[in-house]
């Protein structure tokens, strides 16, 4: 799998993600927000946590006008894969990519800690290495998290099995406890908590690990 | 523009005392231009001369085989092998924080990140010592929402993780809260970037963001005491940008690995004034500035401006003349302004214009190296009256008291609003003793720490100085790191009152003698004196910043303990309540002599824990609260409850020092109390983990309930 790795100035966890994706057998490169076009034989997209653009104006909206984000939208609409954690997730409900938006937590306060989680489909390149319904542990830091979308998203959301995962626990005050979703074709997933701070012993858990192995063993199959 | 004439008023309104001012008037040998004025003032404060403090200082131990740069640079550097360096400093931020407690707070996070990266390091860890007043105090609660939300909206955006930190709340600090940001970064230990200029005619190269009006004065502000007048101190503080910080230091970096950097310096106090001073003086070079060059984001800004602000996300740069194209494209990239301002020259001056007039013309030398420093007046502190008879006290109320004060309850209502996992290498979050980091690509893992205890300091400023360092030592050592350095943040009152200078003195002594023993050299510091309100000091705070070296992270000492654990105390068991935890929190009573510190006994007790870590499970050291609270979290960690044997209220919460509790499995355990044997080490059985109580001696509780109480403590005060 080859996969390339947004940078907006004011991201964070570009470096992690790529940590992560390589871990897990992808070929990475990283791509400058300026850049106007994707690395030639992209398969996913991925883009990572952080303030991008200081989370100025509101966050994820400033990246989501960047010249790449342009031919990242091709991508998806190619039917290439797309991944965003917490701020790129941010960043692809500001693009459209996906439905929603992510408001700030109802607690005020930026949140980073582990959270309970629940894998709610396995039915998709990301999650196919977890079983539905099965809990996990994953890292979250955010102050803007709490997922808000119409009553009419929300009920497509859950009646095309969309949502990915979800909090088991009160964490910002989301919708539906909604802390990751697919877009239609399944290809694009964005999610609030950290699957790259969860791939190595040393950090404390490895519950990401099967989102990325699950991902790269797609590919390898494909 | 009319510049102001010189008076008396406007020499006193820049902090400067009449002696001082004469002086100035002797290295010039005329009256200054108000510009002049200002840059006299901002190298001569107390904030950037180090007027009060220097003679003492310069006693500290600041060398060893493992350190490259000691004190005197941005931060101190030190060798962790494999040709890498971890550079760290702490600094304070306090009477800006208590001014305005988010932007204090943030502009606090970043410049002490400036710092670090100025040498070429990448920032990978933070921490923050906060010292705040009662909780039941009318400005406490907006200061602590305000410093931890600051922080945390400095750092978090910057994107290096917070893993480490002290929160405590004393009436002494009701109106003068303190806050000590710590940061640390990796570099290539042949890679270190300083701040001397070298080569005559070198363009010196403005970086970052736009000058502006904030901050004016702020170092000299710094330098004051409060009164009633602090809201017209307001202006004075300065606004802060993560998000340009982090472009900057991203560029930063960039710039280095080009090879176009001869010098460089941040500009935190007193901005370009001091950072131009700085490079010229330790390159033995003059400095020429042409400030219509400076970009700047107000209009009709003055030299006294300009020479002044302290805008935040700032570097001064020596360049590579040939270099220029490359470094001017970098930080078009990162969308940062990148200036030529001045040169570099041959003769001993500071020069300054602005539209081709001159503003200030100095001897640059004379700027530095002719600041005051005086020898204050100073008494030793008398020794405290001996702790007199205490009451009954159960113990269970005893945890209890502690438990729920915000000085020993859980933390986490504070580090879960800090971004404590980013980077993606956190070994250890906070909130269990020293944080642990492992180094990016490598094995290794570095541990952090910060500790004082204020109410031992104020009763016997030298066992307190001891002591801060000894507790540093422990919590490193209780990860499994050997503690390799040390950086200071001596946070004290008016250093004019000999009582105060006299702290000053005793935790000097105290800090160098501990330093010494347990091999662990001051590599940077910082001052912050007159943390005075209405002429109430606060109580002394010599904050220690402390880092260790994990060889190889599978060999930390990581815990959590398991069912079934034994409870090992290494060091005897207690008998000091003197200034303890217990007597303050259960009593409302800070009275006797603290703990008195026995450095070689911490240094054995240190080194058997690293020789045997092997057989440890989980370990902490112990302090505030005694053996009881060291018991109950690590109980806690563990998610059991625990049975101590002692009895006796010293016993439980007695506080002498060089003491570790360690949890092993029952084989590891005899394992450990032979060797403790052997090497003559009074090491004794006092309990184990196990069941869903926690019990010292008859006494028992719910572990369930103890922890509702123990997490409870803080979102009941400050939600």
């Amino acid at each position: 799998m080859k996969a390339a790795v947004l940078v907006f100035p004011g991201s964070n966890c570009d470096r992690d993600l790529a940590v992560a994706l390589k871990g897990a057998g992808a070929e990475v490169e990283m791509v400058w927000h300026k850049d106007t076009a994707l690395p030639r034989g992209i398969d996913l997209v991925a883009v990572p946590g952080g303030f991008s653009f200081g989370d100025y104006l509101r966050c994820g909206a400033i990246a989501a006008n960047s010249p790449v984000i342009r031919s990242v939208v091709q991508h998806a609409q190619r039917g290439g894969y797309v991944l965003g954690v917490c701020n790129g997730f941010q960043v692809l409900t500001e693009s459209g990519l996906l439905p929603g938006a992510l408001m700030r937590n109802a607690g005020l306060r930026f949140v980073c800690r582990e959270a309970a989680l629940r894998t709610e489909t396995s039915d998709s390149a990301f999650t196919r290495a977890y079983t539905a319904g099965a809990a996990l542990r994953l890292p979250v830091a955010h102050h803007d998290g709490n997922y808000v979308a119409d009553s009419e998203t929300l009920t497509r959301l859950a009646a095309e099995d969309r949502v990915a995962f979800t909090y088991a626990e009160p964490v910002n005050g989301s919708m539906n406890d909604i802390a990751g979703i697919l877009s239609e074709n399944r290809r694009v997933l964005g999610m609030m908590p950290h699957p790259e701070r969860a791939v190595d012993p040393v950090q404390g858990g490895v519950h990401g690990q099967a989102l990325f192995r699950g991902l790269t063993a797609a590919f390898e199959a494909a | 523009m009319n510049e102001p004439a010189i008076t008396e008023d406007l020499i006193a309104a820049h902090g400067m005392k009449p002696d001082e001012y004469q002086r100035l008037l002797e290295v010039i040998g005329r009256e200054p231009t108000f510009t002049e004025l200002g840059i006299f003032s901002a190298m001569w404060n107390e904030h950037c001369s180090y007027k009060s403090s220097k003679k003492w200082l310069r006693t500290l131990p600041t060398k060893g085989p493992q350190v490259i740069c000691g004190p005197g640079e941005n931060a101190g550097v030190v060798d962790i092998g494999e040709g890498l360096a971890v550079v760290f400093k702490m600094e304070s931020h306090n009477h800006p924080s208590y001014i305005e407690p988010y932007q204090g707070a943030g502009t606090g996070m970043g410049g002490i990140l400036r710092d670090v990266f100025t040498m070429g390091a990448r920032p990978v860890a933070a921490m923050n010592a906060l010292s705040f007043g009662r909780p039941e105090h009318p400005r406490t609660r907006s200061l602590v929402h305000g410093v931890v939300a600051g922080i945390g909206g400095y750092g978090n955006a910057f994107g290096v993780p917070t893993v480490g930190g002290e929160v405590r709340f004393d009436a002494a600090y009701d109106g003068n809260c303190l806050v000590n940001a710590f940061a640390a970064g990796i570099a290539r230990a042949d890679a270190i970037f300083y701040s001397a200029a070298s080569g005559v005619g070198m363009p010196v190269v403005y970086l970052g963001a736009k000058t502006g009006r904030d901050g004016v004065g702020g170092a000299t502000m710094a330098s004051a005491e409060f009164d009633d007048s602090i809201e017209d101190k307001r202006p004075t503080v300065q606004v802060g940008d993560p998000f340009t910080e982090k472009c900057l230091m991203e560029a930063c970096l960039e710039l280095m690995a080009s090879g176009a950097v001869i010098s460089i310096q941040d500009m935190g106090a007193a901005g370009l004034t001091c950072s131009a001073v700085e490079m010229g003086d330790k390159g033995d070079l003059g400095i020429k500035l042409e400030l219509d060059r400076v970009p700047v984001r107000e209009e009709n800004m003055t030299a006294y401006e300009m020479m002044l602000s302290e805008s935040q996300e700032r570097m001064l740069m020596v360049l590579r003349p040939e270099k220029e194209t490359e470094a001017r494209a970098i930080f078009h990239k990162w969308d940062l302004d990148f200036a030529i301002v001045g040169e570099t020259i041959p003769e001993d001056r500071f020069l300054v214009t602005l539209n081709g007039e001159v503003k200030a013309d100095l001897p640059l030398k004379a700027l530095s190296g002719t600041a005051p420093e005086y020898d204050r007046p100073w008494v030793p502190t008398p020794p405290p009256a001996p702790l007199g008879d205490l009451p009954e006290i159960d113990p269970m109320d005893g945890l209890r008291a502690l438990l729920s004060s915000p000085n020993h309850a859980q933390k986490s209502w504070v580090w879960e609003q800090y971004d404590h996992m980013v980077m993606g290498d956190t070994a250890r979050v906070p909130g269990r003793g020293a944080g642990v980091i492992r180094v990016h690509d490598t094995t290794r893992g570095l541990a952090f720490t910060s500790d004082v205890t204020p109410r031992y300091v104020v009763a016997d400023p030298v066992q307190g100085g001891r002591q801060a360092v000894a507790e540093a030592y422990r919590n490193l050592v209780a990860t499994g790191a050997r503690p390799l350095a040390t950086t200071d943040n001596m946070n004290f009152g008016n250093p004019e009152k000999p009582e105060i200078m006299g702290q000053f003195v005793g935790a000097i002594q105290g800090i160098g003698e501990a330093c010494i023993a347990l091999d662990m050299p001051i590599v940077s510091g910082n001052v912050s004196l007159y943390n005075e309100t209405d002429g109430r000091g606060i109580l002394p705070t010599p904050t220690i910043g402390a880092v260790g070296l994990i060889a190889d992270l599978d060999d930390m000492i990581a815990g959590p303990a398991s069912d079934g654990d034994l409870l090992l105390l290494l060091g005897g068991t207690g008998t000091h309540l003197g200034r303890s935890a217990l007597l303050a929190e259960a009593l409302g009573r800070a009275e006797g002599a603290p703990p008195p510190v026995d450095l070689a006994a911490e240094r054995a007790h240190g080194d058997f824990v690293l020789a045997q870590k092997g057989h440890i499970r989980a370990c902490t050291d112990i302090s505030d609260g005694g053996l009881a609270l060291a018991a109950f979290e690590l109980a806690e960690a563990a998610g059991f409850g625990a049975t101590l044997a002692p009895e006796g209220i010293a016993a439980l919460f007695g506080e002498d020092q060089a003491r570790y509790l360690i949890a092993a499995a029952p084989e590891a355990a005899r394992a450990l109390l032979r060797a403790a044997e052997a090497e003559g080490l009074e090491m004794d059985e006092v309990g184990s983990i196990g069941g869903k109580s926690f019990s010292m001696g008859a006494a028992s509780a719910p572990m369930e309930d103890l922890t509702t109480l123990w997490r409870g403590t803080f979102p009941a005060l400050f939600d």
